[in-house]
């Protein structure tokens, strides 16, 4: 049992380690050379555009349930009307950055992991290195500078679909008062919320390209290292934004705090 | 030009290069031959530093890759042209994509040259009007004639072979081995290759070495050695296999 810990333990830190070196080759990359405008154009087009209808499905449904749910617990004491600030600050600082990430890990960190791994297994890597071309130049900064620019705006945008179907539940659905839903809103929703979105869903983005290209770049032989590659870059972006979420917030509300 | 000096490489637990010396000169067309798996291909990718060996050196007019960082190999490496056995063609890229891709990568020159470099090279492999083809269209031939012409259209210095005619029918081989020659011949680079292919060896090659057991088991002219009455290379070379001394169950 400990012999198997510690393997993985040091497999961890390895892996780590191996993450932290493509984070600052990634840095340098970016300080010195200018990435190729064609290439982080094609990947805001497949990171931002192609993911608004899943993000802003995601965004809808939480926005909706959220609110639902908020008015049968807020019902019994009477405050139904608090339901929109509720949703709003949880949707902005909270919900809109994680739900977002999660579904771009998923279709984006998915397909960036997929689509390395198999040009690492056809030995089209070596042959961009032959091409005297750095990977990390031509390939993760790209991806890179595209997610961690999509992110913030596609959080924003679910947040801004969200909050306008709960909205519609809410009034239409659930009979709360119009003019009090949007009043508690603007109330008691900071605009500290709406950065504390922002930042993290800066830092998920970010997050998602380095994972995903890190385990497609390090992917094992034939299809089942692809395949393995891919669904360890799901988990471990997944786990990862989980897991930053709460120290982002922590230190993002302390650092905001009037 | 290239000298590899006592390279040792371990892959897993098995030892594929244990020694491995030979120097090569500027101009030369050699073929490493060996059995599958021997580890010619690990070699030839430590000739361009995409494998770093355990031990030994790789010197590249007298640098040593060892002592270079993965940015500073790609100003080497800028000297090299590489075929892969899988041509390992970008299949999201268009063959003229995929051709002129390093040239886009430095901006040296005016998209109209590009274009024209492209059309030389591409016609070079004789595949001219092929530019708008994606890699997926393309025969495993043609893909490798692809690939020569993205490993020549920067004007390499040295020209490296993996298995070149692997996987391909007798006429598409031949053509992949005359097109060979025709680059060494026209471009005045340094050919090498490695095939375990003996035909293709005669035809691309003034040197052999042939690589047995992780070591340089012999050098010289194409001729001396295809007509070696040694054991190991008169085996090798006219596919004789060693008779089978277990019982069979």
């Amino acid at each position: 049992m400990l012999p198997k810990f510690q393997r993985h333990f040091r497999e961890f830190l390895r892996e780590l380690g191996e993450l932290s070196v493509l984070v600052i080759e990634a840095a340098r990359s970016l300080r010195y050379r200018t990435p190729s405008c064609r290439e982080v154009l094609a990947q805001m087009y497949f990171v931002g555009v192609r993911s608004q209808s899943v993000v802003m499905t995601t965004g809808a449904a939480t926005g909706m349930v959220l609110c639902a749910q908020t008015f049968f617990q807020f019902h019994k004491f009477k405050m139904e009307s608090a339901t929109g600030a509720v949703v709003s600050v949880g949707m902005s600082s909270e919900l809109g950055p994680v739900l977002a990430g999660l579904m771009l890990t998923a279709r984006v960190g998915a397909s960036m992991a997929a689509e390395l791994g198999t040009m690492k297994v056809t030995e089209q890597i070596d042959a961009l290195r032959t091409l005297a071309t750095h990977p990390v130049d031509y390939l993760v900064v790209p991806r890179l500078i595209a997610c961690t620019l999509a992110a913030p705006l596609l959080t924003a945008q679910a947040v801004v679909v969200g909050i306008a179907a709960s909205y519609a539940v809410g009034i239409h659905l659930l009979g709360i008062s119009g003019p009090y839903y949007m009043a508690n809103i603007d109330r008691y929703t900071d605009p500290s919320d709406v950065m504390i979105g922002m930042i993290k869903a800066t830092v998920f983005g970010a997050v998602i390209a380095l994972v995903s290209c890190y385990k497609g770049l390090t992917c094992s032989h034939g299809a089942e290292g692809v395949g393995r590659a891919t669904t360890d870059a799901v988990v471990a972006a997944s786990i990862t934004i989980l897991v930053s979420n709460f120290f982002l917030t922590v230190f993002l509300t302390r650092l905001f705090a009037p | 030009m290239i000298e590899v000096r006592d390279l040792h490489k371990t892959l897993g637990t098995q030892r594929v290069l244990c020694g491995t010396t030979f120097s090569i000169e500027e101009g030369e067309a050699v073929v490493i031959i060996g059995r599958s798996g021997g580890g010619k291909s690990v070699l030839l990718k430590h000739l361009i530093g995409l494998m770093t060996p355990d031990s030994g050196k790789v010197l590249v007019n007298g640098e040593d890759l060892a002592c270079l960082n993965e940015r500073s190999l790609l100003r080497v490496r800028r000297q090299f042209g590489m075929l892969f056995q899988t041509a390992a063609l970008f299949d999201s890229l268009s063959v003229f994509d995929n051709v002129s891709f390093l040239l886009r990568r430095e901006r040296r020159q005016t998209d109209g040259e590009i274009r024209r470099l492209v059309s030389e090279a591409l016609d070079m492999v004789e595949l001219a009007g092929i530019e708008q083809k994606m890699p997926g269209e393309l025969s495993g031939g043609m893909r490798k004639r692809v690939g020569l012409a993205r490993a020549i259209i920067h004007r390499p210095a040295v020209v490296l072979y993996d298995e070149p005619t692997t996987g391909l029918d007798p006429i598409a081989a031949a053509r992949i081995d005359q097109l060979i020659r025709r680059v060494w011949g026209h471009l005045k680079v340094t050919s090498i290759a490695v095939t375990h292919d003996m035909k293709s060896a005669r035809t691309i090659s003034d040197r052999i070495l042939m690589l047995h057991e992780g070591e340089i088991y012999a050098s010289g002219p194409t001729a001396d050695i295809l007509s070696s009455s040694d054991p190991v290379l008169n085996h090798f070379v006219n596919g004789i296999a060693e008779p089978r001394t277990a019982p069979i169950n």
